[in-house]
């Protein structure tokens, strides 16, 4: 039973990516696609309500036991992000009705998206870190098929560099793999925690956890390894990049976050102070960068990296209230980022262009778009009573009580010119009156185009004013989550069970005739 | 490549190639074999067509699109792994028949998920590797 809720998330995407490349010359694809969505939202709601019964649920695929197979694991942290992914998905799945043009779906956009999803579903939910190199991969061959789908030489050149410089990360990844499996002779991560922390040479493993560590903040966009992301993320289809925009690099992030609770937390003085001010640096670069661009969907994408900080700011300060807020910060964050690229699609469709001088009026003509275009926007700055208030909150909050003011001031004062920047697109995209002389009103785009493109952002706006007014749940969830990032007890106890009896008998059924599992 | 020597020689080399690819994922899971190992010299044979008679000639011997071949075989495995289900046993767990015996070494030959997942992962290599490939040959 545990074993369904835990694969559903994954597999539903999967079989739909299946289906809807078998039907993508037929209308009706797009349809089954946002059905697909539907269900893996009902899969990953299902998967929530067992997380909060059990605490942390494991199942052991093709049974064999751990650490030996591969185990699926959620907890409090790795289920909400399944929910979060879930509901971009179908947010995006939605949007794309209206977006995405025939010709691109014949090429089998909706089998690309679908397998993205599955990939980073699988990438939160795997509890093996080879399994999480297989995730990252699925999600790279996916996304580099998503961005280079249009054709254009803009995003060819998009797809290049992002693969490139993504390989090299995923290569440097692999090889921390291949040496932490010498090291400890077991890629389990709740395996890993005892072994790591056993192993004779420590050296080593922290030379190991900064392998871990650039691979994973390539993927995350951190300070020196972020180039890829704004080259990258202005060119494919707005749907396309705000799945992106709000999703490939948290899975980053997250695996930043599982690695450095979970297992390489030996030596927390060298490589969380690394963290630390490496967070600072993504804040600062992000948002400085974001000040010299003039494109609407460059500003944004600058802004991710300025928001990545916060996130791994969270983890690398290592106290409870900075996990927490770590954790908050992110699922605020998606909701919020995918929104603004949203929006900007729909800006784009009415006003013509995403470069800001020369689009305008667009507050004047379509007031309703400017106002879903601001609730985002102000909760990205930590405006109160929005959701990004409570994350900048929790994270200010934190770093004061260790005393760390500088990082405390930084954070403030990215803040602050997080809320420049939006008022840069506000004023250029929004006040200003278009330069071309006439009115982007929102007939400009037909009805069935423009409703399927504004029912997301609504409801992805209505998220986020309800975790700006009603903060308490996620907060105490965020806390609980917090709680078991910090003390694995449960993790390691669910995923390995009975495991010590178990190693030292003959177990029956591990003869060559009746070996159970698959392999390819 | 306009060889006289090679285009005669990939006939033979070919059907060799796809036979075994075909003796390699039936060989496998017992014994070194399976789905990706086999896929990957299936596809090997139909580059060797592609190379000695162009991708045309290759795409038109394998009738279907690779693509489309990849994607199937994704959906076979998922299904194959899924048949636990009427089992009651975990995810992909193998599931095993055996005809004239009860195990690997007395049975005549055995029912199983396992070879329906490998033929699975068999027609995802296929289909991936060879979309890439041709996708290559016609770009140059």
């Amino acid at each position: 039973m545990m074993s369904w809720l835990l694969v559903m998330p994954i597999a539903i995407p999967f079989a739909t990516a299946v289906v809807v490349y078998l039907l993508r010359m037929s209308p009706s694809g797009r349809w089954v696609s946002l059905f697909g969505s539907v269900l893996s939202l009902v899969a990953s709601v299902a998967l929530l309500v067992a997380v909060l019964e059990h605490g942390v649920i494991a199942a052991q695929m093709s049974n064999w036991d751990a650490p030996f197979g591969i185990t699926l694991v959620a907890d409090y942290l790795g289920v909400v992000m399944v929910v979060i992914t879930a509901i971009t998905g179908l947010a995006t799945a939605i949007y794309a009705l209206g977006e995405i043009p025939e010709r691109v779906e014949k090429l089998g956009y909706h089998a690309l998206f679908q397998t993205l999803i599955a990939g980073v579903t699988g990438a939160f939910l795997t509890g093996d870190v080879f399994n999480l190199y297989v995730w990252f991969e699925v999600m790279l061959i996916s996304s580099f098929g998503l961005l280079v789908l249009g054709g254009s030489r803009e995003q060819l050149d998009a797809g290049i560099k992002y693969v490139a410089l993504n390989l090299v990360s995923t290569l440097v990844f692999l090889s921390g793999i291949g040496m932490l499996y010498g090291v400890t002779g077991t890629l389990n991560m709740a395996d890993l925690r005892e072994a790591v922390a056993n192993a004779e040479n420590q050296g080593l493993i922290t030379v190991i956890a900064m392998l871990f560590m650039v691979g994973f903040g390539v993927k995350a966009a951190v300070f020196p390894l972020f180039f890829w992301l704004p080259a990258s993320y202005h060119t494919p289809s707005f749907a396309v990049s705000a799945v992106f925009a709000g999703l490939l690099t948290k899975v980053g992030v997250y695996a930043l976050m599982r690695m450095f609770t979970l297992v390489f937390v030996g030596d927390v003085g060298f490589t969380h102070e690394i963290l630390i001010w490496v967070s600072a640096l993504t804040m600062l670069t992000g948002v400085l960068g974001a000040a010299a661009q003039t494109d609407f969907r460059k500003i944004l994408s600058f802004h991710i990296i300025s928001q990545i900080g916060y996130m791994t700011l969270g983890l690398a300060l290592y106290t409870p209230l900075a996990i927490m807020g770590g954790v908050f910060y992110l699922v605020h964050h998606i909701i919020v980022k995918a929104n603004l690229f949203l929006v900007s699609g729909v800006a784009n469709k009415l006003a013509g262009h995403t470069d800001l001088n020369r689009i305008g009026g667009l507050y004047k003509s379509s007031p309703f778009l400017a106002a879903l275009f601001v609730i985002p926007a102000f909760s990205l700055a930590g405006f109160p009573p929005l959701s990004g208030f409570w994350a900048k909150y929790l994270i200010v909050k934190a770093s004061i009580e260790l005393d760390n003011w500088i990082i405390a001031f930084v954070a403030l004062f990215v803040g602050l010119l997080t809320i420049f920047s939006m008022t840069k697109i506000w004023g250029m995209a929004f006040w200003k009156p278009h330069p071309d002389g006439y009115d982007p009103t929102p007939d400009r785009a037909p009805d069935h185009v423009r409703v399927p493109m504004m029912i997301p952002i609504v409801g992805l706006a209505a998220m986020t004013i309800v975790i700006g007014f009603f903060p308490e749940p996620f907060v105490q969830f965020a806390e609980v989550a917090a709680t078991q990032l910090l003390d694995p007890t449960q993790y390691v106890e669910t995923v390995l069970g009975a495991r010590p009896e178990a190693l030292f008998e003959v177990q029956p059924d591990i003869q060559p005739d009746a070996a159970p599992g698959v392999r390819p | 490549m306009n060889s006289i020597i090679f285009t005669a020689g990939a006939r033979i080399l070919v059907a060799l190639l796809f036979v075994f690819s075909l003796f390699m994922l039936l060989r496998g899971h017992h014994l070194p074999g399976g789905g990706f190992i086999g896929g990957l010299l299936g596809a090997i044979s139909f580059i060797v067509y592609a190379l000695a008679c162009g991708s045309g000639e290759a795409r038109a011997a394998l009738r279907v699109s690779p693509e489309g071949l990849a994607i199937v075989g994704l959906g076979v495995a998922l299904a194959a792994g899924m048949v636990s289900v009427f089992f009651g046993d975990p995810l992909f767990t193998g599931q095993w028949y055996w005809v004239g015996g009860d195990s690997y070494e007395t049975a005549l030959f055995s029912i199983n998920s396992v070879l329906v997942f490998d033929i699975g992962v068999y027609l995802v290599v296929l289909g991936g590797i060879l979309s890439l490939a041709f996708a290559f040959d016609e770009e140059t």
